[in-house]
């Protein structure tokens, strides 16, 4: 896998999540991963992305959100970072819970967990960060077992 | 690609043919205004193919579920036909699947609602 670490900041726009997806799917195919993986990272980017625009930074156009992507041999490693209030995580709903199946909303945190082998949120004050990992054979790929 | 959606009648089910994305700001309200707009007109059997939705996301699950149940809280059945891996995954991993009725086959989709 070849090195790379590179930062894009967007305006808090959907049109900016849009980017932020399609960014994604073309630096994981160029990571070396599958067309599946790379469909997978590009939802969880974009899980990431709506919520740093929609509940981080709520629309509002003076805020910005940052996505960055670094690679190693290891995997991706995917930030997104937003200007919000932050978010509390205790107050998250299981959306696989009966009472909230047919819910509209709250999988999106859920979704980056089931595609991404790691997924690290903090509060920034003000703000939000998620840190999502995808390894290049996955997570009990010999290598992996290794390193831990 | 944005969400495309047309309709069909056949034997009183109304197929939807979606195309394109179903996510945040596109496709969602597409496919929200759409269901109203068939339950508005007394179309309460619906069928949404999905066979050529190439992507969705959790809003667009979420659009799903709201259609699902306001069809059926309005006394109608919604079911889904045709899914791509994509979609099938997603709706296995958000335990879904077994939520919605889901079908590989236009005629015996259309023939399983009731009469």
């Amino acid at each position: 896998m070849t090195a790379m670490q590179v930062s894009y900041t967007y305006d808090s726009t959907l049109e900016s999540v849009n980017q932020a997806e399609e960014v994604a799917t073309c630096l994981a195919v160029k990571a070396g991963f599958d067309e599946e993986d790379a469909g997978r990272i590009s939802i969880a980017v974009r899980e990431a992305s709506v919520n740093a625009v929609v509940h981080g930074n709520a629309y509002d156009a003076s805020k910005k959100f940052t996505v960055s992507f670094a690679n190693s041999n290891d995997g991706l490693v995917i930030t997104v970072s937003d200007q919000g209030r932050g978010l509390d995580l205790t107050t998250l709903p299981d959306p696989l819970a009966p009472e909230n199946l047919l819910k509209q909303s709250g999988r999106g945190i859920f979704l980056m967990r089931a595609f991404m082998d790691e997924v690290r949120i903090r509060s920034l004050q003000p703000g939000t960060e998620v840190t999502m990992i995808k390894h290049v054979h996955g997570p009990s790929a010999p290598d992996k077992e290794e390193s831990k | 690609m944005t969400m495309k959606a047309s309709t069909r009648q056949i034997d009183g089910v109304t197929v939807v043919d979606l195309s394109g994305r179903i996510t945040l700001g596109e496709g969602s309200v597409v496919l929200r205004d759409l269901v109203r707009e068939l339950l508005s007109k007394g179309g309460n059997r619906i069928l949404l193919n999905l066979g050529d939705v190439t992507y969705i996301d959790s809003s667009g699950i979420g659009e799903l579920v709201s259609a699902f149940t306001t069809v059926r809280n309005g006394g109608g059945e919604l079911k889904l036909l045709n899914l791509t891996k994509k979609v099938h995954d997603l709706l296995q991993i958000t335990k879904l699947y077994t939520v919605f009725d889901i079908k590989d086959d236009e005629t015996a989709a259309v023939a399983s609602f009731g009469k």
